[in-house]
C-alpha cells in the first residue's frame, strides 16, 4: 500500500534561534477510566538541547513511560487524554498537530527505542522488512534496493555485525542486544532530532547494557541528536547523561546536572533513592528502603506527594504542592525546606 | 521437551500460550493475556466484590432453567406428558380463542406449552449437569495428568482428544440411536464422551501454561512434591478457567442436546425436551406458531445467559481487566 | 517443518483408524445386520448366500479387516435401501449438494466473519463493536434448527421473500447458508476480535506507530498477520461444525444433501451408507485439521524454521 505522503516535514527548524530541540512546558496527561481519573504526567517541563543528554529517573508508576508516550502522542486511547502543556520540537507544538501531520513527525523528527527488544519487533517480519518499511515510512522516494541499502548501511551505524545476512533474519534468531540495535537503527532511520530511549537496557544483560550506552553517546556524538534516556537505574545515568530529571507521582521534583544530582541531591526523594542503591566500596548491614508506597495516580494527596514518605516532612508539606526552587545555576528541586536540607 | 507444536485447532491446546491464548475459552476472551510467569492469579477467597454482576442473565438462568427444573410440579397443575385432547391446540392467553388456563397454549395432545417448557428445563438441566460432571472429571484429571508429566501421557492423552473431538457427533448419534433407540442415557453418554476432550484440551493448555510458571519452579526447588504442587497451584488456577469453561459448555450441551432431540437421537418422545417440542411443532408452524416459538425461545434465552455469565465470569477472574489495565 | 508435517500425518491417520474401529463396532455390536438386510421370509439358503457373502460368519476380526480393505478401496458395499446402487454412489450423488451449502457456509463464514471482527477490534468500544460482538452473541447462543424453522417461517411464509425449500438458485440457498454459516461467523468474528485486540496492544505495533505508520497500515499489515495466526488455525475447528452441523440445517431445509442422508439413512438401517458416511466425514475431518496444522506452521516462521517452543 503507498503512502499518500507529502515528502516536507511538518517541522520547520529554525536555523537562526538557539532555543532548545525540545521544549516541553506543564504537559499533562490523563487517563479517565471508570475506576476514576488518573494523573499519569501531571504538569512536567523540561527542555533538551541538541547533543545534550536527559535522564529521567523514577520507580515505576511515577508516570514516565506515560511521559514518553506522550511526547510522541501514542497514549493509549481513549482513555488517555492530553489535557493541557506544550511539547515544541524545533519549533512547532507537537500537542497542536492533526493526526495526520503527527504521523509525519514520528519517527522523523522525533524517534523512541522501547523498552524490551524481545517485544519490539514484529515476529513475522524479517529485520528487512522492518527496516526497509521505517525507511520508506515518509517516503521521500525510496526504492526497494536503496532502502535496501540504507538499511544495511543503518546496522552497520549501530554496530551490527555481517549485516547483509542479518537482513533476512526473523528477529527470534537474534539475541537481545542484536534486536536492540536494530531497534535503535530504525529509530535512526530518518535521523531524528529527539531520540527518546524508553529503559532501553532495562531487558539487556549487564555485559550488554554498557555497550548499547556506548552506542547511544556514540550515536548522539555523530548525529547531535537531543536524547532523553528514561530509566530507574541510576547507573544508565551516571553513565549516559548529561542531565537528571527525577520524576515522582507524575511530576518532576529534581531537575539539575548529573554531577550536581549525585553529589548534593537537594530533594529527599532524590537523596533516598541514591541511598538505597546498594554500595560495593562500604559494607553494608541492612539495603536502605524508602519505606512505604508512592501514591496512586488516581488518588493524589493535596500537597506534596512524597510527603508520608519523606524522613524531613512537616505539616506544611502536606497542605500545599511545593515550589520549584533554584538552588544553582541549572539546578532545582520542589520540597518546601530545600534550604534546610 | 521434545518438539511437539500442537496447534489450537479443534485438536491440541497449545504448549505455549503466547499467541492467543492458547485456548478457544481464552481466545473469545476480551482481555489480552500477558505471559507474565508470575502474573498474579487470584485464588476465589480473595475475589475483590463483583463490579457489575450481569444481573439479567443470571436472572434468566435461574428462573428459566434452575427454578422450573426443581420446582415444576410445584408451578404448574398441569401434567407434561398427559393432555386433554379436547383441549388442543388453543393458542396462548392473549391471543383470539386463548386460554388463561393455558398461558402459552397447547399442542396437538392438549399438552399445555408453559407445563413442558418448564419441565423441560429439568431435562436440560439434568443432561447438561451430569455431561458437565463427566467431562469435568474425567476430562479435566486427563488435562491436567497430560500437561503436569507430559511425555507419553501427554501425547496418548492428547491424540485421545484428538480423536474423540474428530468423531462426527451427530452422525454417531444417529448409528447408535438407529440400532437401540433414543434414551436419556444414550444421549448423555453421546454429549460426554465428546465433551471431556473439549475439558481435557483445556486444562492440558492451562496446566502447561501453570507448570511453566515460576512459582511452581520455586516449589520444587522448595522441595514440594508433585502432588502437592498440583494440589497448592496447578489446582486454583486450573479452577478458574474450570468455572468459566463448565458454564459455557452447560449452553453448548443444552444446544446439542436439543439439535439431537430435535433429529430424533437424543431425548425420547413424549419427554418434553425443547428440542423434541421444536421438532413436534414444525409440522403446524403455519397454524399452531406457539408451538415451535416458545421452546425455542427458552433455549434460545438460556444459552445466552450463559454465555454472557461465563463470558463475564472469565472477565472477573482476570486480574488485569479488573484493574482496568 | 517436515518433521512436523510427518508427525501430524501420523496422528491424523491413526485418528482414522480409531474412527474406523469405532465405526465398525458400532454397527455390528448393535445389532446383527442380517436383521436388517434380509426380509423376515428369506429362506435358508439365501440367509446362507447373504452370510457368505457379507462374511458374516467370520470372526469379528476378518469382519473388520475385509471391512477396512473394503473401505480403501472405496468400497462399501451396496447400499440397504438402495441395493441397486452401492453406497458410495449414493452419498456421490447427494455430496455436491452439501458442498454447495458448504462453500456457501464458508464464504460467509470468511466474508463476514473476518471484517466484522477485525473492524470491531479496530474500533474497539464503538457502536460497530458493539454490535459485532451481540451479532457473535446471538450465533453462538441460538439453536439453529430453531432458528431455521423461525427464518423458514418469518421469510419465506410470512413475508414470501424467500422460498419455503427446493434447492436451485440462490434464493433457495441464502437461508440455509446463512443458518449454517452463522455459528462460524460468530466465532471467527470473537477470534478475530481478541486476536487483533491482542496484537494491537503489543509493543511491536507501539514501534510500527514510532516509525509514522499510520494507524490502518498498522492494523492491516503489523497487526493482522501475527493476529490472523490463531484465529485461522480455529478454522478448523469451525468449519468442521460447519460440517457436522450440516446434518440439521439439511434437514430443516430438506436441503438433499449428505446431511439429510445419514438421517434418511440412519432411520432406515442402511449400515453401509452410514458407515461410510461416518468414515468419510471423519476423514474430511482428519484432512482439514492436518491442514490447518501445515498453514499455521506455515505461517508462523518460529515454527516454520524448527524452532522448539516459541518465545
Amino acid at each position: 500500500m503507498k503512502l499518500r505522503r507529502s515528502a516536507t516535514p511538518v517541522v520547520v527548524e529554525d536555523p537562526s534561534s538557539t532555543s532548545p530541540v525540545l521544549r516541553v512546558r506543564d504537559l499533562r496527561t490523563y487517563l479517565y477510566t471508570r475506576w476514576g481519573t488518573t494523573r499519569a504526567v501531571d504538569g512536567v517541563s523540561f527542555d533538551v538541547e541538541a547533543g545534550e543528554t536527559l535522564g529521567i529517573v523514577g520507580e515505576s508508576g511515577s508516570g514516565k513511560s506515560m511521559l514518553a508516550l506522550s511526547l510522541v502522542r501514542l497514549t493509549p486511547e481513549p482513555a488517555a487524554r492530553n489535557v493541557s502543556g506544550s511539547v515544541h520540537v524545533g519549533g512547532t507544538d507537537l500537542l497542536q498537530l492533526t493526526e495526520r501531520q503527527m504521523r509525519s513527525v514520528r519517527g522523523r523528527d522525533i524517534a523512541m527505542i522501547l523498552q524490551d527488544p524481545h517485544q519490539s519487533l514484529n515476529p513475522v517480519f524479517t529485520v528487512g522488512d522492518q527496516l526497509r518499511e521505517a525507511l520508506r515510512s515518509h517516503n521521500t522516494g525510496v526504492n526497494r534496493r536503496t532502502a535496501n541499502e540504507r538499511a544495511i548501511q543503518g546496522l552497520e551505524d549501530v554496530g551490527v555485525p555481517a549485516p547483509e545476512g542479518r537482513m533476512r533474519n526473523y528477529p527470534h534468531e537474534l539475541s537481545g542486544g542484536m534486536k536492540q540495535r536494530i531497534v535503535g537503527a530504525m529509530a535512526l532511520a530518518y535521523d531524528p532530532k529527539v531520540l527518546i530511549a524508553d529503559e532501553p537496557t532495562t531487558a539487556l544483560d549487564v555485559t550488554i547494557q554498557a555497550q548499547y550506552l556506548q552506542l547511544l553517546k556514540d550515536v548522539q556524538v555523530r548525529t547531535n541528536v537531543a536524547l532523553i534516556v528514561i530509566t530507574h537505574d541510576f547507573g544508565v545515568i551516571a553513565q549516559s547523561c548529561d542531565r537528571v530529571a527525577v520524576m515522582y507521582a507524575g511530576r518532576i521534583v529534581e531537575h539539575g546536572p548529573v554531577d550536581e544530582i549525585f553529589d548534593k541531591p537537594r530533594h529527599p526523594y532524590t537523596r533516598a533513592l541514591l541511598d538505597s542503591r546498594p554500595r560495593s566500596d562500604v559494607r553494608m548491614d541492612r539495603l536502605a528502603t524508602i519505606r512505604g508506597q508512592p501514591p496512586s495516580l488516581t488518588d493524589l494527596p493535596r500537597g506534596c506527594r512524597f510527603a508520608d514518605r519523606c524522613p524531613y516532612v512537616v505539616d506544611h508539606c502536606r497542605k500545599e504542592y511545593p515550589e520549584t526552587v533554584q538552588t544553582s545555576g541549572s539546578h532545582s528541586a520542589a520540597c518546601w525546606r530545600v534550604e534546610e536540607i | 521437551m521434545s518438539f511437539r507444536r500442537s496447534t489450537p485447532r479443534l485438536l491440541t491446546a497449545r504448549e505455549t500460550p503466547s499467541l492467543s491464548g492458547g485456548s478457544e475459552v481464552d481466545a473469545l476472551s476480551d482481555a489480552p493475556r500477558s505471559d507474565d510467569p508470575d502474573r498474579p492469579r487470584r485464588k476465589w477467597s480473595r475475589r475483590r466484590r463483583g463490579s457489575r454482576l450481569p444481573w439479567v442473565p443470571l436472572f434468566i438462568i435461574v428462573f428459566v432453567l434452575i427454578l422450573p427444573a426443581i420446582l415444576a410440579p410445584w408451578l404448574t397443575p398441569h401434567d407434561p406428558l398427559r393432555g386433554e385432547l379436547g383441549d388442543r391446540l388453543i393458542p396462548p392467553v392473549w391471543m383470539s380463542g386463548g386460554d388463561s388456563e393455558f398461558l402459552l397454549g397447547t399442542d396437538k395432545q392438549g399438552r399445555d406449552v408453559l407445563t413442558r417448557i418448564l419441565y423441560g428445563a429439568r431435562i436440560s438441566l439434568i443432561v447438561s449437569a451430569v455431561a458437565i460432571v463427566i467431562g469435568t472429571v474425567v476430562g479435566s484429571t486427563l488435562g491436567l495428568l497430560a500437561g503436569f508429566y507430559g511425555g507419553i501421557i501427554d501425547r496418548v492423552v492428547s491424540w485421545l482428544v484428538d480423536t474423540f473431538l474428530s468423531l462426527p457427533v451427530v452422525l454417531l448419534a444417529l448409528v447408535i440411536v438407529s440400532a437401540i433407540g433414543p434414551s436419556f442415557i444414550t444421549i448423555i453418554s453421546i454429549i460426554s464422551v465428546t465433551i471431556w476432550a473439549v475439558f481435557a484440551r483445556q486444562i492440558r493448555g492451562e496446566t502447561l501454561s501453570v507448570r511453566e510458571s515460576d512459582y511452581v519452579a520455586r516449589a520444587r526447588v522448595a522441595g514440594a512434591s508433585d502432588l502437592r504442587i498440583i494440589v497448592r497451584h496447578v489446582l486454583p488456577n486450573v479452577a478458574n478457567t474450570l468455572v468459566v469453561l463448565a458454564t459455557l459448555q452447560v449452553g453448548v450441551v443444552i444446544l446439542e442436546e436439543s439439535s439431537l432431540s430435535f433429529i430424533g437421537a437424543g431425548i425420547p418422545r413424549p419427554q418434553p425436551s425443547w428440542g423434541v417440542m421444536v421438532a413436534d411443532g414444525r409440522e403446524l408452524i403455519l397454524s399452531a406458531w406457539w408451538l415451535t416459538l416458545f421452546p425455542g425461545l427458552a433455549i434460545l434465552l438460556v444459552v445466552l445467559s450463559l454465555n454472557l455469565v461465563g463470558d463475564w465470569l472469565r472477565d472477573f477472574m482476570d486480574p488485569q481487566t479488573r484493574q482496568g489495565r | 517443518m517436515a518433521r512436523y508435517a510427518l508427525l501430524s500425518l501420523l496422528r491424523g491417520m491413526l485418528t482414522l483408524v480409531a474412527v474406523s474401529i469405532a465405526v465398525f463396532s458400532l454397527s455390528r455390536l448393535t445389532g446383527d445386520p442380517r436383521d436388517v438386510l434380509a426380509p423376515e421370509n428369506l429362506g435358508a439358503e439365501d440367509e446362507a448366500a447373504l452370510t457368505a457373502k457379507w462374511g458374516l460368519d467370520k470372526s469379528l476380526m476378518e469382519q473388520y479387516l475385509s471391512f477396512v480393505g473394503n473401505a480403501l478401496q472405496g468400497d462399501f458395499g451396496p447400499s440397504f435401501k438402495y441395493p441397486e446402487e452401492t453406497a458410495v454412489s449414493v452419498i456421490a450423488e447427494r455430496l455436491p449438494k452439501t458442498l454447495e451449502l458448504g462453500l456457501v457456509g464458508v464464504a460467509l463464514t470468511l466474508g463476514v466473519g473476518i471484517p466484522l471482527g477485525i473492524l470491531a477490534a479496530a474500533r474497539r468500544g464503538s457502536w460497530y463493536d458493539r454490535a459485532a460482538r451481540g451479532l457473535a452473541l446471538f450465533g453462538q447462543s441460538v439453536p439453529e434448527f430453531w432458528l431455521a424453522i423461525m427464518m423458514v417461517w418469518i421469510f419465506a411464509v410470512q413475508l414470501a421473500w424467500l422460498p419455503t425449500s427446493g434447492h436451485t438458485g440462490w434464493q433457495s440457498i441464502l437461508m440455509p447458508g446463512i443458518v449454517m454459516a452463522l455459528f462460524g461467523v460468530a466465532a471467527m468474528l470473537r477470534l478475530f476480535r481478541s486476536s487483533l485486540l491482542e496484537t494491537l496492544g503489543t509493543e511491536y505495533v507501539k514501534l510500527a506507530r514510532l516509525k509514522g505508520l499510520s494507524r490502518s497500515r498498522v492494523v492491516w499489515k503489523h497487526a493482522l498477520k501475527p493476529g490472523a495466526i490463531g484465529p485461522l488455525t480455529f478454522f478448523g475447528s469451525v468449519a468442521v461444525r460447519l460440517l457436522t452441523g450440516a446434518t440439521v440445517v439439511e434437514i430443516v431445509f430438506a436441503w438433499p444433501g449428505v446431511g439429510l442422508l445419514a438421517y434418511e439413512a440412519a432411520n432406515a438401517r442402511d449400515f453401509p451408507v452410514v458407515q461410510a458416511l461416518a468414515l468419510m466425514t471423519s476423514a474430511a475431518i482428519v484432512l482439514m485439521n492436518l491442514a490447518v496444522d501445515l498453514t499455521y506452521a506455515w505461517l508462523d516462521p518460529r515454527v516454520r524454521l524448527g524452532q522448539k517452543a516459541a518465545v
